[in-house]
């Protein structure tokens, strides 16, 4: 008896929070059918917030792959000072509100600081432009990898390395031939998640974009920008594609996942 | 007295025990032996509670156990992997049935207290079960099991996990203890040495079915089955009859019912010299002493003769 | 190299809000965190993460415990589920949320622009952290314990309160610590649902972000100041934590 109550109280819950205002959405968007819908996503606008979106996402997947992969090497495999340091800063992006993140990255490459300035200066404007929407998204996205592969990295230990520098290979051969297959799956895995999580990104975007029209909108920006000029059919739709997009992710992750238990 | 009385359990297609009756004497330490998958563990899980069996009934004690719950039957079980509360002090591990039982303050920690001198764990009541070894936990476990002072006391597999060594003890001193305490107690073991070496009773168990229950010495004896003679110690063939190795006779002649055998290998293992022997191109070995393999001076291609002894059990049994 | 790139990308922007805030010393900050604007979000931020902690407690800690020890069919639907609050983009949420408790509600419950707005955005999108915590510590629980437990007479409900509840513990409280961090610092769900009402329904970060547009950069600084203090403890608290439950294992 008590374990049929368990259920149900947890399945309403999940019910009211969750699957209903989803569901609504679909419902909602696809109301007056699909014409609106595709008429709504094929705007200069919105194919204009598609392409920037894609291309903050692919330059983040791209620096965290890299960055993370090195720290997480980095963290298991060397000791060093303020190891523990670096481990606790790795996880402190996930603490940090995306609005602070935005507002962070303002004060040091925003045109009147003087680092922003400098490079202003260059030519390099940060802020409200591309590069500085990049940095916000890296910063919000910093753990993902690391902490996808180094769980992995602990597991496999050092040995097949040491086997691998034994029998002659270099670092770098060593990290392409034995270290990276190992970790190809959790590095997939970390690599879903972070573009998830650009492709996803407000705060801190609606913060370094300067939410320029046509300019530096993403598809976050936009959905909010048009859901504030009522015009909720592509507030909607725009939203509905982002939910398909996290519901793929989710079955890409739950994919990946088996495939670690295996090893 | 615990008796199961045409007990048969299935997990999904799979039979782990096939209508088992067999009675396990008051007061006794009986040990349920045989091959893993043989039912043995379901047996043991079924008379604490911990399954219940499709058909069949448990009496313990002379009252019907079958419907009553693991809380109510007054048992203590001991599983191969400790279950300890990682929580909790040994001592709070010790003390949790009691306090359950709603004691006195005072009287738990009495016998808490002189459970942890049985099992020799005094001056480890305030650790933590992670700053234990094996055989530590698994000493708690059974003071945990025997502070409620249950009628019966239930053991599975419980030195599975040891490494040998301390294997070894702790068997000697389960005997010593079952000498000073007396509870009924069974336990599970796949291991035909420990079974013989500290168990009053054997109920060998394979395929969901009891094979044969007796003493040590009868079992070994007189085994009932082909099964039960070579799961309690080694056998070898001669001329088609299951017998012991140390029941064979080397001769250097020919005698009455003796047959010719060339010898393979000659292996001393300390006392014991174990002659790997081609029989009619059959392989076969005997277990001699170190005396007779040097009266019998054999050596590898040379040319004995076997007897199978005068105490070939193996002849009588209905193989 | 990690550290530089750590250090130019996170370290050296959040110096600069650090810094941004302290500009006119301690007073100057203690002036921005405390106009009436400033501090109310701050408050209502806070009590509404403690709440949504609670709540996240307890429901998380009941689902976990549903979707270990219970079985029903669609059960691995509902399993994933749960992670799609962490892959819905926050906007998302906060439309998704408005379409169902706003005004235009079909169930005709208008949250929109009141607190309790704040707190269901809240609810949504740190559902996953109590859940995705405890459950694996659940899956890991040894059945063996409990049967132990309950050969020595414990009752369910017992076994629950003195065997189940304090190997989950830890568990639980790290993923109630991670919900109230998220809580703290959510921006994004919290926009339109909350409605941006100064006094009434801003929470902190959102109270920020409105700094940020009118300029005020040492305000918003100093409000920033606050909620990294509070992330900062946070993590300190989730390595604590971590070091408890480990040690006993």
């Amino acid at each position: 008896m008590a374990r049929y109550g368990l259920r149900t109280v947890a399945l309403v819950y999940l019910l009211f929070l969750l699957v209903l205002p989803v569901g609504l959405i679909c419902w909602t968007t696809f109301q007056d059918g699909i014409a609106p819908v595709i008429e709504s996503l094929t705007t200069p606008s919105a194919l204009h917030a598609f392409k920037v979106t894609a291309q903050v996402a692919v330059l983040t997947v791209i620096a965290n792959t890299v960055f993370g992969v090195g720290t997480a090497v980095l963290l298991v495999r060397h000791e060093f000072r303020g190891r523990r340091v670096l481990n606790m800063l790795v996880d402190l992006p996930l603490a940090v509100s995306p609005v602070v993140v935005g507002l962070a990255l303002v004060l040091v490459y925003g045109r009147f600081a003087p680092f922003g300035g400098w490079l202003a200066d260059l030519g390099i404007d940060v802020i409200f432009s591309l590069p500085g929407m990049v940095l916000a998204t890296i910063f919000v996205c910093l753990p993902l990898v690391v902490r996808a592969v180094t769980p992995v990295l602990e597991e496999i230990g050092i040995e097949q390395e040491q086997a691998a520098w034994t029998l002659g290979s270099k670092p770098w051969q060593t990290f392409r031939r034995v270290t990276l297959p190992a970790i190809r799956w959790a590095l997939a895995y970390g690599m879903v998640l972070t573009l998830a999580r650009a492709l996803g990104e407000y705060g801190a975007v609606a913060v370094v974009s300067g939410r320029i029209k046509d300019q530096t909108q993403t598809l976050t920006l936009f959905v909010e920008e048009r859901f504030q000029n009522f015009d909720q059919q592509a507030a909607y739709a725009a939203a509905f594609a982002m939910a398909v997009i996290a519901v793929l992710t989710l079955l890409t992750i739950t994919l990946l996942r088996p495939r670690e238990d295996e090893r | 007295m615990i008796r199961a009385t045409n007990v048969s359990k299935n997990f999904g297609t799979f039979a782990a025990l096939r209508d088992v009756s067999v009675d396990i004497p008051t007061g006794a330490l009986t040990a349920l032996l045989g091959p893993s998958g043989g039912g043995k563990s379901t047996l043991l899980r079924i008379i604490a509670g911990l399954e219940t069996p499709d058909s069949g009934t448990i009496e313990i004690g002379g009252e019907d156990s079958t419907k009553l719950s693991p809380q109510r039957r007054n048992v203590g079980f001991v599983f191969q992997h400790y279950a300890a509360f990682k929580h909790m002090t040994v001592f709070g591990n010790v003390a949790f049935g009691l306090e359950i039982r709603k004691r006195p303050k005072a009287q738990i920690k009495a016998r808490v207290d002189e459970l942890l001198e049985l099992v020799h764990l005094e001056q480890f009541a305030h650790r933590y079960p992670a700053q234990l070894s094996g055989g530590q936990r698994q000493r708690m476990a059974l003071a945990r099991a025997l502070a409620v002072e249950p009628k019966v006391l239930l053991l599975d597999e419980p030195f599975g996990a040891l490494d040998a060594q301390v294997r070894k003890e702790l068997r000697s001193w389960l005997r010593r203890l079952h000498d000073e305490v007396h509870v009924t107690t069974v336990f599970v073991t796949h291991d035909q040495e420990e079974a013989m070496e500290v168990a009053d009773e054997i109920v060998v168990m394979a395929g969901g079915e009891v094979q044969q229950v007796g003493s040590p010495d009868d079992l070994y004896e007189r085994p009932s089955s082909e099964f039960v003679m070579s799961f309690l110690g080694p056998t070898t063939r001669v001329g088609g009859a299951l017998v012991r190795p140390h029941d064979v006779d080397l001769l250097p002649d020919p005698a009455p019912g003796t047959v010719a055998a060339t010898v393979q290998r000659v292996v001393r293992l300390g006392f014991e010299v174990r002659v790997d022997l081609l029989v009619d191109d059959e392989p076969t070995w005997a277990q001699i002493t170190r005396d007779q393999a040097r009266r019998l001076a054999a050596r590898p291609g040379d040319r004995v003769f076997l007897r199978a002894g005068t105490a070939d059990i193996a002849r009588e049994v209905a193989v | 190299m990690a550290t530089l790139y750590l250090s130019l990308i996170v370290l050296i922007p959040l110096a600069a809000v650090v810094l941004r805030s302290m500009e006119d010393g301690l007073s100057g900050f203690w002036a921005q965190v405390t106009t009436p604007e400033a501090s109310s979000a701050l408050k209502l931020t806070v009590v509404a993460s403690l709440l949504v902690a609670l709540i996240n407690l307890v429901m998380g800690t009941l689902i976990a415990w549903v979707l270990v020890r219970d079985d029903f069919p669609g059960k691995r639907i509902v399993e994933m589920l749960i992670d799609l609050p962490f892959a819905l983009p926050t906007i998302v949420a906060g439309l998704v949320l408005l379409a169902l408790y706003g005004p235009s509600s079909p169930l005709g419950v208008d949250l929109a622009y009141a607190r309790s707005g704040v707190v269901v955005a809240l609810l949504f999108v740190t559902l996953p952290f109590v859940v995705r915590t405890v459950q694996p510590v659940l899956l890991e629980l040894d059945k063996e314990v409990e049967e132990a437990a309950a050969s020595l007479g414990a009752g369910r409900a017992t076994i629950f309160r003195r065997v189940i509840l304090p190997s989950l513990l830890p568990a639980m409280l790290s993923g109630t610590a991670l919900a109230f961090a998220r809580s703290i610092s959510e921006f994004g769900s919290t926009v339109l649902i909350s409605g941006n009402i100064p006094f009434q329904t801003q929470v902190a970060a959102v109270s920020i972000f409105g700094q940020i547009e009118s300029d005020n950069m040492t305000g918003a600084a100093a409000v920033s100041t606050v909620l990294l203090v509070v992330a900062l403890v946070m993590l300190v608290a989730l390595d604590l934590l971590q070091r408890w439950g480990s040690r006993r294992g």
